[in-house]
C-alpha cells in the first residue's frame, strides 16, 4: 500500500537523515518506528507526505507516485495521509469542533472553511468520532482548554476525519504520562484495526511499541537496522539499533507488562 | 569574573580583576569630567535673566488661563469629534493595508525573500520614519487641507508601525500548527487562515487598539498645520493669545485621550 523506494534525504547542512530507505508497508499494518534520536524518523515520515521533501527517491502510495505530484495533486494525495503530532498540534485558539473538522479542509473550498460552513456529514462525522474517543462533551470547548491525553485524542479525529488509508503517526505520547500513553497508543491501533488503517508509528518508548504492534523497524543514522516482529528485539538488537547499554531490564519489563495486559 | 588564589592555598572569587576594577573607576571619573564641562558650556550659552523671569511669566500665563472659557466648549465638539474621527478611520485603514504588509515582510510568510521581502520592509521604514505632521503637511499640498489629508496622514504613518509588530508576531507563531494544517491538505490560504490568523488574533487586536490609542493623540496636533480636528482652534487660539480658550482645548485632549486610553486597555483585556 504504501513503498519507499532509495527515499534519501540530505539537508542543505550537509547532514543525511535519510540513506536510501527500502519500505513496503501492506494495507492494514500497524508499524512502530525506533531508533535514537535524531536518527531520520521524523524526517522519514515528513518525507512521505513532503512536509520535508525528500532529495531523491521515490514514494509510492497505492499506485500514485508522491515525490513528482503537482501542489494541487499532492494536497488531494495528503487527504489520504491522516498526521498526528508529538505536541498535539491543534490550533490552540480554535475549538475543539474546528480542531477536528480542520481534517476536512482537503475536501472543502475556501470560503465555505473560512466561513466555517461544513457540510453536514463532515459535521455528523466529526461528533461520531468524537464521541468514539469519548469527548463529546469537550467539542464546544477551546482546544487549550483540554489536557495532553484529551488533546491528542482530538489529533487524532482530526486525522480520522480525513479519512485516510495511512496514518503518519509522529512520537504521539512523548508529551504523556505513562497511563495515558498506553491509553493513546490502544486508541490508535484499535482505530486502526477498525477502519483497516496501515500507520507507521514514530516511538520512543520501545516497551509501548511491542506491546501495540505488529512490525517494528530499527532505524540508525537514516538507515534501517532491524525489520522484525516486535518478540524478534533482543538485546543485540537494540544495542545495534541505539548503541551499548544494559537491555535486559528494558525486556524483562515488556514482558511483564504483556501479562499485566492479557490478565483483564 | 576573577577567581584569586590567596596565599594560604584557598580560592577567592570577586566580580571583576583590579585591573578591570581600575579601568571602570577611571571611566566614571571620565563621565564626571564631560558631565561638569557640558554643564559649564550651557550655562555660559543661556541668558539667565529669562530663565530668573521664567517663574513670574509662566504664573502671569497661568493667571490669564484660569479660569477656562466654559462657553466656548459649543464650538469645541465639532473639531473633537473630527479628531476621533481621523484616529479612527485612520487606523482602519492603515490596518488594511498593514496586514499584506506584514505577511510579506514576515520570513515564513513571504512570498519571495529576495524580491518582495525587502519591499515590503521598505514600505514599513518608509512610513515608520516620516512624523505625521510632515506627512500631513505633504498631503495638504497635494490634497488640499481638510479631515481627509488628516486620515491620510494618520494612515500611512500607522501602516509601518501596525506591519511590523504584525510581521514580528507571525514571525513568533507555532510553526507545528501550520504543519497539521498543511498535512490535512489544506490550500495555502486554508493554512493560512486555520494555521496562522488564529495565533495572530491576540498580537492584531492588540496592535489595533494600541496604535488607535496613540492617533488620538497624534491627530490631536495635525489641525496646527490645517489638516482638519481640534488642533485648527488651538493654533487659532495660541495666535490671539485667547488662554482660556486654550485650556479648555487642552482639557478636551486630555479628557479624549483618558477615554482612549480607558477603552483600548478595556479591550485588551477582553482579548488576551
Amino acid at each position: 500500500m504504501l513503498r519507499l523506494v532509495e527515499l534519501t534525504k540530505t539537508y542543505p547542512t550537509g547532514d543525511q537523515a535519510l540513506k536510501a530507505v527500502n519500505l513496503e508497508v501492506p494495507a492494514g499494518q500497524v508499524l512502530a518506528l525506533i531508533g535514537p534520536s535524531g536518527a531520520g524518523k521524523s524526517t522519514l515520515i515528513r518525507c512521505i507526505n513532503r512536509l520535508v521533501e525528500p532529495t531523491s527517491g521515490k514514494v509510492y502510495l497505492g499506485d500514485v507516485e508522491l515525490t513528482t505530484l503537482g501542489s494541487s495533486a499532492l494536497r488531494r494525495e495528503r487527504r489520504r495521509m491522516g498526521m498526528i503530532f508529538q505536541e498535539y498540534a491543534l490550533v490552540e485558539r480554535l475549538t475543539v469542533m474546528e480542531n477536528v473538522l480542520s481534517g476536512r479542509l482537503g475536501y472543502v473550498g475556501f470560503w465555505r472553511s473560512f466561513l466555517r460552513k461544513f457540510p453536514q456529514a463532515d459535521i455528523d462525522e466529526a461528533f461520531r468520532l468524537l464521541d468514539r474517543v469519548g469527548l463529546l462533551d469537550m467539542a464546544d470547548k477551546r482546544a487549550d482548554e483540554l489536557s495532553g491525553g484529551q488533546r491528542q485524542r482530538v489529533g487524532i479525529c482530526r486525522a480520522l476525519i480525513q479519512d485516510p488509508a495511512l496514518l503518519l503517526v509522529d512520537e504521539p505520547t512523548a508529551s504523556l504520562d505513562p497511563k495515558t500513553s498506553r491509553q493513546i497508543m490502544r486508541l490508535i491501533c484499535e482505530l486502526c484495526e477498525e477502519r483497516g488503517l496501515a500507520a507507521i508509528i514514530n516511538i520512543h518508548d520501545v516497551a509501548l511499541a511491542q506491546i501495540f504492534v505488529q512490525r517494528v523497524i530499527g532505524l540508525r543514522f537514516g538507515a534501517i537496522e532491524f525489520d522484525g516482529k516486535p518478540d524478534e528485539l533482543t538485546p543485540e538488537v537494540l544495542t545495534t539499533i541505539y548503541g551499548e547499554e544494559d537491555w535486559e531490564q528494558t525486556i524483562e519489563e515488556v514482558d511483564e507488562e504483556e501479562l499485566d495486559e492479557a490478565a483483564p | 569574573m576573577a577567581i584569586i588564589s590567596l596565599s594560604d592555598g584557598r580560592k577567592t572569587w570577586r566580580r571583576f580583576t583590579p585591573s578591570q576594577q581600575v579601568t571602570r573607576w577611571f571611566a566614571y571619573l571620565v563621565a564626571v569630567a564631560v558631565f561638569v564641562w557640558c554643564w559649564n558650556r550651557i550655562s555660559e550659552a543661556t541668558t539667565w535673566f529669562f530663565v530668573w523671569d521664567a517663574p513670574r511669566i509662566a504664573g502671569d500665563i497661568l493667571s490669564r488661563a484660569t479660569p477656562p472659557r466654559w462657553s466656548y466648549i459649543d464650538k469645541l465638539w465639532w473639531p473633537i469629534w473630527d479628531t476621533i474621527n481621523i484616529a479612527t478611520l485612520g487606523t482602519i485603514a492603515a490596518l488594511f493595508m498593514a496586514v499584506p504588509v506584514a505577511f510579506m515582510a514576515a520570513r515564513n510568510t513571504t512570498p519571495s525573500r529576495l524580491f518582495i521581502r525587502p519591499i515590503a520592509l521598505l514600505i514599513i521604514v518608509a512610513t515608520r520614519s516620516i512624523n505625521s505632521l510632515i506627512w500631513a503637511l505633504l498631503l495638504i499640498a497635494i490634497i488640499g487641507p481638510g479631515v481627509f489629508a488628516g486620515i491620510v496622514a494618520i494612515a500611512i504613518r500607522s501602516i509601518g508601525f501596525c506591519a511590523k509588530l504584525l510581521y514580528e508576531a507571525i514571525e513568533e507563531i507555532d510553526h507545528s500548527q501550520v504543519e497539521a494544517i498543511t498535512a490535512t491538505g489544506g490550500s495555502r490560504w486554508q493554512v493560512m487562515a486555520y494555521g496562522i490568523v488564529p495565533q495572530i488574533m491576540p498580537a492584531f487586536a492588540g496592535i489595533a487598539v494600541f496604535r488607535w490609542d496613540i492617533n488620538i493623540r497624534e491627530s490631536t496636533v495635525l489641525g496646527l498645520v490645517g489638516a482638519g480636528g481640534i488642533g485648527l482652534q488651538l493654533s487659532s487660539s495660541l495666535n490671539v493669545l485667547a488662554w482660556p480658550q486654550v485650556t479648555l482645548i487642552l482639557l478636551v485632549i486630555l479628557v479624549a485621550v483618558v477615554v482612549g486610553e480607558w477603552v483600548s486597555a478595556k479591550v485588551r483585556g477582553a482579548i488576551i
